[in-house]
């Protein structure tokens, strides 16, 4: 049973990093659905580096530099240019999965080592949670600080305050001072990083190979995630064990011999994702109420 | 301003567009010389990448003893990551249109879109692998991946402590269906308690799902995994957590040097070089068999169509029970299917003293044999 809990929290890992991001890029206003893309983006940049190098850290650098990077893309679009969100960040998705394979092609089929768990003195002896939560690698402590210090940033600091104003209106943050425009570029970008470092957690932690289109949907599932949890960052935590718990699940399901297509497990996790998203929408007011005011409107500083 | 961002969104979808395209089709060698017209051109077609170390390395492997065997007068290319499905027949019809005269599709879904495109191009040679359509251009090699899994089953059921056999599985067609079911037979062959689970994970190629599949089995009390997958990832999982496994169709040992028992390598050259030759010599033909099934070239052991690498990582009586059991299916002592043959609810479904013929072996295993836990999907 601890070890199903235990690929349970593996699995969730990097769902929790990338919804992470997409949180903070969301409460800004922008709308990014380049996570899929931004995550292979990391994903290939984390095994190219690592194997490489032979030094995994530097792999989760090139990673987070690699998710920031065409995070950057996207900003320069979206912001810079005024052009669509949704349209920008669908484009962003398909061109990271090409181009991820593209770079990815001479690594297929190579192996690297891939991050070592990090047992934390004392807190690793406990009975049971000493081995679930503090004997797994830095990457995963690294989502859980993540997610604390979004949650401390956006609820108590007055920079957070900035980014939740223009996340709700854009207009009147703007004509208090506020460079809404830099606010949501950080935004944008920071949310690339995280999603980098989700991608790097695949082909460092889970498996320690590459392939083309590896993230199988992760991304999107994370985009889920942020609506899931309403935009407040402790619900992630709990979105993401879900979805993590329901991909195993299904295999579980299959290895005990559970008498249903094994096709229709396999959609169990995007079936969630779905029923999820149908459940939160059916209350207009409240989906309205918590969503940031501006998500995915297009601000142009004239005024 | 409107028209800008419309040119701004059209550039990036036409860049993303490219990128996937890029990666999506690389033919590798162009051909050389269009003047020797004696050269016999061969074009391969593989499902995922030769880097996968499994499946599509094991064809990459064949090509390069043909290109050995051949020289100069063969000249092959490849096209890696076809899709099963619509898009290999463009690829395919591309690949006959380039001027091969023998083309090998070298996975079974791309059984229909090369019989679509073996009737548009009559006069070139198409070869299926692990298929059952034929026509008159078009023939099907097969190797008996089953009976090295008879093998895995006897070693895994002499190996097993917790009598639990974690398997990971593609999709449910012939094939694969046939592995899990000899692997049964020979797991029961030696241990009447152990039992198999099997996870499909709905893919030939996709490490973290096949890594998560093999976390589940292990945590699930397995400490024997096999696999009818093609990456790497279940035995460096295996390796990881202490237990044992089997590799897939390519040698795996050096990425799970004490998980690995054995693999079970496919040796695709010898029949490529085969036909090529036929081709060559003109008595190339689909072969003709008594029955649209046995009409197959479908070699194993015997013929080192499949090959045990060394077992390893075993107690040697246990090496010694698995070159028997070699050697029985080599000499033909052993044909494997052959009844009492009972399905996992105890049903009998072939009788004692009839062996399953090859036809059989595709059209009537739609349940599991005992030993084996669940139910066939779909």
């Amino acid at each position: 049973m601890d070890a199903l809990i235990l690929t349970v929290i593996l699995t969730s890992i990097p769902l929790i990093l990338a919804a992470t991001g997409e949180l903070i890029a969301e409460r800004s206003g922008v709308l990014n659905l380049g996570v899929e893309g931004m995550m292979l983006m990391g994903a290939v940049a984390a095994f190219a580096i690592t194997s490489l190098s032979g030094n995994p850290y530097l792999g989760v650098m090139a990673a987070a530099a690699a998710g920031a990077m065409t995070a950057a893309i996207f900003a320069v679009f979206t912001l810079g240019l005024a052009t669509n969100q949704v349209a920008t960040g669908l484009a962003l998705t398909i061109f990271g999965t090409g181009l991820s394979g593209l770079v990815g092609a001479p690594f297929v089929g190579g192996t690297v080592d891939g991050l070592q768990a990090v047992s934390i003195p004392v807190l690793s002896d406990l009975p049971v949670l000493g081995r679930l939560l503090f004997q797994l690698d830095l990457l995963a402590y690294g989502a859980f600080v993540m997610l604390a210090l979004v949650a401390w940033f956006l609820n108590k600091s007055r920079a957070g305050l900035i980014l939740r104003a223009v996340g709700n209106n854009h207009d009147s943050a703007h004509a208090l001072g506020y460079s809404v425009l830099r606010v949501r570029c950080a935004a944008v970008i920071f949310g690339g990083l995280m999603a980098g470092l989700a991608g790097a957690y695949l082909p460092l932690v889970l498996t320690p190979h590459w392939s083309e289109g590896m993230t199988a949907g992760r991304g999107w599932i994370a985009l889920a995630l942020v609506v899931f949890a309403s935009w407040m960052p402790s619900r992630i935590l709990i979105g993401a064990l879900l979805f993590g718990g329901i991909t195993i699940i299904q295999l579980v399901g299959q290895a005990r011999g559970w008498e249903m297509p094994s096709q229709f497990l396999s959609m169990l996790p995007y079936l969630a994702t779905i029923a999820v998203l149908v459940l939160i929408s059916r209350d207009r007011n409240f989906a309205l109420m918590r969503a940031p005011a501006h998500l995915g409107r297009i601000f142009i500083g004239t005024r | 301003m409107k028209l800008n961002k419309f040119v701004v969104i059209l550039g990036v979808v036409v860049v993303a567009g490219l990128a996937f395209i890029m990666t999506s089709q690389k033919p590798t060698e162009k051909e050389a010389d269009v003047s020797a017209d004696k050269q016999v051109k061969v074009g391969f077609v593989y499902l995922t990448t030769p880097g996968d170390h499994g499946w599509t390395y094991a064809h990459e492997v064949g090509r390069q003893n043909v290109i050995k065997h051949f020289g100069d007068k063969v000249v092959t290319s490849y096209v890696e990551n076809v899709p099963e499905g619509p898009d290999a027949a463009r690829v395919i019809r591309d690949m006959a249109k380039q001027g091969n005269d023998i083309i090998f599709t070298t996975s079974f879904g791309y059984m229909d879109p090369t019989l679509k495109v073996a009737q548009e191009f009559p006069d070139i040679k198409f070869e299926h692998i692990t298929g059952y359509k034929r026509a008159p251009n078009m023939a099907t090699g097969n190797i008996r991946f089953y009976e090295g899994r008879y093998v895995q089953g006897v070693v895994a059921g002499m190996m097993t402590k917790s009598n639990k056999i974690g398997y990971i599985a593609s999709f449910p067609i012939p094939e694969v269906i046939q592995g899990i079911n000899a692997f049964g037979l020979g797991l029961r062959s030696v241990n009447k308690d152990a039992e198999v689970s099997v996870i499909w994970v709905n893919s030939w190629y996709d490490p973290v799902k096949e890594a998560d599949a093999a976390k589940v089995h292990i945590a699930e009390g397995a400490d024997i995994l096999a696999q009818h997958t093609d990456s790497p990832a279940m035995l460096q999982t295996a390796e990881k957590a202490g237990v044992y496994g089997f590799g897939q169709s390519s040698d795996m040992k050096a990425f799970a040097p004490k998980a690995q028992l054995f693999s079970s390598v496919n040796n695709w050259g010898i029949y490529y070089i085969d036909k090529i030759q036929a081709l060559i010599d003109g008595s190339w033909t689909t072969g003709e068999g008594p029955d649209h099934w046995a009409g197959n070239r479908w070699v194993g052991m015997a013929d080192d169509y499949l090959v045990l690498t060394p077992f390893e990582n075993m107690p040697d009586t246990v090496a010694k029970a698995a070159s028997k059991a070699a050697a029985d299916i080599k000499s033909g002592a052993n044909k494997i299917f052959t009844g009492p043959i009972r399905d996992n609810n105890g049903v009998e479904k072939v009788p004692a003293g009839k062996t399953l013929n090859d036809g059989e072996l595709f059209t009537t295993l739609d349940y599991y044999v005992e030993g084996i836990v669940g139910k066939i999907p779909g």
